[in-house]
C-alpha cells in the first residue's frame, strides 16, 4: 500500500475566521469559520460564529481564501545522491510554501529507487525531514535501464505509490507489457515519461521554427505522441491503469483522448510551464527554459489548456526539477533539463489562466488536487472530520517570483521575475502547520 | 557597438559601416607596411573551443595588424581539457584585463553568456550551429566589392543549411542589405521552417539559374552517417555545383574548407567566377573592422581629435 510520510509535528489547534472557503470536491463556496482541533477539521460555521477554544490560535482570514491544499504527483526531490540540488527537507519546504500538502517523488535518484531496502531507508529519512507528507514512486526497470523489471510487488508492500522510469521512456514495449501485467498482482499506477529517443535524438528544445532559427537540435512533438499512442494501446490490451506524465503536445492530447474514448484507464498530467509558456521563450537561450519535454508552440499550449479545462488532462503536476546554479549557468546545449515549480504553480496559473477567464478557479483547484485521486491517495477535502489539508491564499497580493529567494535549494525557476497575483500565507498538511509566511502572524485566542 | 554576438546586433547602416571600414583597411593592406597603431596596448584574447584554421588565424592577424597584443587559447592542452567550466575560464582570463575576447564554441549561446560575465568586448567567431556573424560580414564585403550594392540580388545558399551557422548569419545579413535569399537542398537538411527567417525554400536546384550568386555549403560526412542523406554520391548527383549547373554570369561562394568534388566541382572552384579566395582575403580586413568597431566605438572620422581616438594612419616606424 502507498505510504506517505512526514516528520511528526504537533497537530494544529486553529480557528480560521471568516475565510472565503472554496472546495469544489466538498461543494463549498462562501465565507465560513473553520475550526481545526487536534489536526482535524472540527467545525465549519458561519463567519464569526465559532469560538476559539483555549490554547487555539486565531487566524483573522477575512478577505483571504481557504482552499484544499494541493497534491503534486510529480516532483524531483533529488534524494539520495543529488542533495546539492534538493533534499527531502528543502523540497517539502518548497511544497509547503506553494500550498501543497503532499508530493510524490520520482525515482531517478542516485542510486535509482529500484530496491525495497532503498525505499525503506527513504521512508525513514522522510519521517525525519519531510515537512509535508511525501510518497515515492519506484522505478519500473532496474536502474532505469529498461531491461529488467524492478521487484514491483515487494516495493508496493514497502509503500511505493506507483512505478515510473521518469526521465526516460520505457522503450521496450515487451518489458512495458510485462509491467502492466504485473500491476494486476501488486497495484500501483504506471506513470510514463513518453519519448521515442530515435525521434528526439540529441534534441535540446522543441523542433520547429525557433529551433531552426537558433540552430539547436529539435525534439519533434511526435517523439512524445507516438509513444503515448503505442503505450495506451498496450495498456488497453492488458486492461491496465496508465498515467501519462507531463504532456507537452497537441498530438499527445489527441492520443490520450482517443485512448480514453476506447475505454482505456488512462490519465494525463500537464505542468504549469507547458500550460503557460512556448518555445518563443528560448530565443535568449536562457537554460532555465530548457526542460524535457520541451516547451512547444502556441497551438500545443492552447490544446493543453483546453484539455485541462475539459478534463482530458485531469491534473496539474509541476515536475519540480531542481538543478544547482553551476549546472545551469553553462551554454544552453550543455545545461541539464528541468525547472523548479512548487513555490509558484498556483500563482502563475491563477494569474495567467484564472484572472483572464480562461479557466475557472474551481477547475484550477480541482486539477491541483486531482493528482491524489489518480494515484489512489486521499483527496484533500474541507469537511468536518477530515484531516486538515488546507492553504490560505491572499488572491489580491501582488508579488514577483523569486523576489525573496526560494525555499528550494535551487533557483532554476522558468517563471523567475514574473509579476503574479495570489500568495500563499499558510499551509496545513495532514493536520499540522507546514508553512506560514514570515509576515503573517497567528494570534493567541 | 559593444559586442558582436549575432547579426541581430547589427542593422543595415552598421553592416555598411563595417564594410566601408574594411575597405579602408583593405587599402592599407596593399601598402608595404601593413600595420596600424589603432589598438596599440590593447589585449585581444582568442578563445577557441573548436578546431579552426582560417577564422582563428585571420582574427590573430587582424588584431596584430591593428597593433593589439594577442593571446591565443585553444581547448586542447589548456585548463578546459581539465574540466574547467566556461565561467571559470572566463573569470581567469578576465583577470588579465582583456579588451576583447573572440570566442569560438561548439555550443549555441556561449558568446552571449560570456558577454554577461566579462567587461571585455565579446566577438562571436562561431557558436554551435547558431551564428557566425564575422563570416557573414566578410561575405557581404566580398560581394559588395565585386558587384556593388546587394539590393535585389538573388542569392542561393545550397547544401546543409540546417547544420550551418554560416547560413543562419548570411540569410540575415544578405537580407538586411536588400538581397533575396533562397535556401536549397534535400528536405532533411533544408526544413520548411527556414521560410520563417525570410528565405525561400527549394528542394531542388532546377531553378538555380535564377541566382546571381550561388553560395555552396560544406557537406559533412557525418550527415550521411545520420541518414540525412543516403550517400555523398547521391547528394553530389542532386546538388553539386559544377560547370554544367553554374552559368557564366553567376558567382560562386563557399565558406571553406571546401570538399572538392562533393558540394562543388574542382573546375568551378578554380574558375574566375569563384570568390572563394577573395572571401579568405576579406577575412582579415573585415575582422580588423569588427575589432576596431567594438574597441574604438564610432568610425574614426566621427571621433573628436582629442588624442583619444585611435589613429587610422600607418605606423611610420
Amino acid at each position: 500500500m502507498s505510504k506517505l510520510v512526514a516528520a511528526s509535528r504537533p497537530p494544529a489547534e486553529l480557528l480560521l475566521r471568516s475565510a472565503h472557503v472554496i472546495d469544489p470536491n466538498a461543494g463549498i463556496d462562501g465565507a465560513h469559520d473553520v475550526l481545526v482541533r487536534d489536526g482535524e477539521i472540527a467545525e465549519i460555521g458561519a463567519p464569526s460564529s465559532l469560538q476559539a477554544p483555549a490554547g487555539a490560535q486565531v487566524v483573522e482570514a477575512e478577505g483571504k481564501h481557504l482552499f484544499p491544499a494541493f497534491v503534486d504527483p510529480h516532483v524531483h526531490l533529488r534524494t539520495p545522491g543529488q542533495e546539492h540540488k534538493e533534499d527531502l527537507e528543502t523540497g517539502t519546504r518548497a511544497a509547503a510554501a506553494g500550498g501543497y500538502c503532499a508530493v510524490v517523488a520520482m525515482p531517478n535518484t542516485d542510486p535509482v529507487l529500484d530496491h525495497p531496502a532503498l525505499l525503506r531507508g527513504l521512508l525513514m529519512e522522510a519521517q525525519r525531514d519531510a515537512r509535508v507528507p511525501v510518497g515515492f514512486m519506484a522505478a519500473i526497470s532496474m536502474g532505469l535501464a529498461g531491461e529488467r523489471l524492478s521487484e514491483m510487488s515487494e516495493l508496493r508492500d514497502v509503500g511505493a505509490v506507483g512505478f515510473t522510469d521518469d526521465g526516460k521512456p520505457v522503450a521496450d514495449a515487451g518489458l512495458l507489457r510485462h509491467a502492466f501485467r504485473y500491476q494486476r498482482l501488486c497495484g500501483g499506477v504506471l506513470a510514463l515519461h513518453e519519448e521515442d529517443r530515435a525521434l528526439s535524438g540529441a534534441g535540446v528544445m522543441h523542433e520547429g521554427a525557433v529551433s531552426v532559427e537558433l540552430g539547436l537540435a529539435g525534439i519533434p512533438s511526435i517523439s512524445e505522441s507516438t509513444m503515448i499512442a503505442r503505450d495506451a494501446l498496450i495498456a488497453g490490451h492488458e486492461q491496465a491503469r496508465v498515467h501519462f506524465q507531463h504532456l507537452s503536445a497537441a498530438s499527445s492530447v489527441d492520443a490520450l483522448a482517443a485512448a480514453r474514448a476506447r475505454g482505456t484507464r488512462a490519465s494525463g498530467e500537464a505542468t504549469p510551464h507547458h500550460l503557460l509558456l512556448t518555445d518563443e521563450e528560448l530565443r535568449a537561450l536562457d537554460s532555465n527554459f530548457k526542460m524535457n519535454p520541451p516547451l512547444r508552440t502556441q497551438a500545443d499550449r492552447a490544446a493543453l489548456v483546453q484539455a485541462l479545462r475539459e478534463g482530458t488532462i485531469e491534473c496539474i503536476a509541476t515536475d519540480h526539477a531542481p538543478h544547482s546554479l553551476d549546472e545551469k549557468n553553462v551554454p544552453f546545449e550543455q545545461a541539464p533539463m528541468g525547472t523548479t515549480g512548487l513555490e509558484c504553480s498556483f500563482a502563475v496559473l491563477y494569474t495567467e489562466l484564472v484572472l483572464p477567464g480562461v479557466i475557472g478557479l474551481e477547475v484550477l483547484l480541482e486539477r491541483l488536487t486531482a493528482g491524489a485521486r489518480l494515484l489512489d491517495l486521499d483527496v484533500p477535502t474541507i469537511a468536518v472530520g477530515r484531516s486538515a489539508n488546507v492553504c490560505l491564499i491572499d488572491l489580491e497580493a501582488h508579488w514577483t517570483i523569486g523576489e525573496a529567494g526560494y525555499e528550494s535549494r535551487s533557483s532554476n525557476c522558468c517563471f523567475a521575475g514574473r509579476e503574479v497575483r495570489g500568495r500563499n500565507l499558510l499551509t496545513l498538511a495532514d493536520g499540522a502547520v507546514a508553512y506560514r509566511e514570515r509576515a503573517f502572524a497567528l494570534s493567541a485566542a | 557597438m559593444r559586442n558582436l554576438v549575432s547579426i541581430d546586433d547589427l542593422d543595415r547602416p552598421a553592416i555598411e559601416r563595417i564594410v566601408a571600414l574594411a575597405t579602408k583597411f583593405g587599402q592599407v593592406a596593399d601598402r608595404p607596411i601593413k600595420k596600424l597603431p589603432s589598438l596599440r596596448g590593447r589585449l585581444v584574447i582568442n578563445l577557441f573551443y573548436e578546431a579552426s584554421t582560417r577564422t582563428r588565424s585571420s582574427f590573430e592577424l587582424a588584431a596584430k595588424r591593428l597593433s593589439a597584443d594577442v593571446l591565443n587559447l585553444v581547448s586542447s592542452g589548456s585548463s578546459v581539457e581539465k574540466g574547467e567550466s566556461l565561467r571559470d575560464t572566463v573569470a581567469t582570463l578576465s583577470a588579465y584585463g582583456p579588451d576583447a575576447i573572440v570566442i569560438r564554441s561548439p555550443h549555441a549561446g556561449a558568446p552571449a553568456l560570456l558577454a554577461g560575465w566579462t567587461h571585455a568586448a565579446v566577438v562571436n567567431a562561431g557558436d554551435g550551429k547558431h551564428q557566425h556573424p564575422t563570416q557573414a560580414l566578410l561575405d557581404c564585403y566580398t560581394l559588395t566589392q565585386r558587384i556593388g550594392p546587394l539590393d535585389g540580388t538573388n542569392i542561393w545558399i545550397v547544401g546543409d543549411v540546417l547544420h550551418s551557422r554560416v547560413a543562419r548569419s548570411c540569410i540575415q545579413a544578405f537580407r538586411m542589405l536588400g538581397a533575396q535569399v533562397t535556401v536549397a537542398g534535400p528536405p532533411t537538411l533544408v526544413p520548411d521552417e527556414f521560410t520563417q527567417l525570410g528565405a525561400t525554400v527549394a528542394h531542388s536546384i532546377e531553378r538555380l539559374r535564377e541566382a546571381d550568386v550561388v553560395y555552396a555549403l560544406r557537406m559533412q560526412l557525418e550527415r550521411m552517417e545520420d541518414s540525412l542523406v543516403p550517400s555523398l554520391r547521391e547528394y553530389t548527383r542532386n546538388f553539386q555545383i559544377n560547370a554544367r549547373r553554374l552559368g557564366a554570369r553567376q558567382l560562386l561562394m563557399h565558406p571553406g574548407p571546401v570538399n572538392r568534388g562533393i558540394e562543388v566541382s574542382g573546375e568551378v572552384i578554380d574558375s574566375p567566377q569563384s570568390l572563394i579566395t577573395d572571401q579568405v582575403a576579406a577575412g582579415v580586413v573585415v575582422r580588423m573592422a569588427v575589432l576596431y568597431e567594438v574597441l574604438a566605438g564610432e568610425p574614426p572620422e566621427a571621433r573628436q581629435p582629442d588624442g583619444q581616438a585611435p589613429a587610422l594612419e600607418p605606423q611610420t616606424a
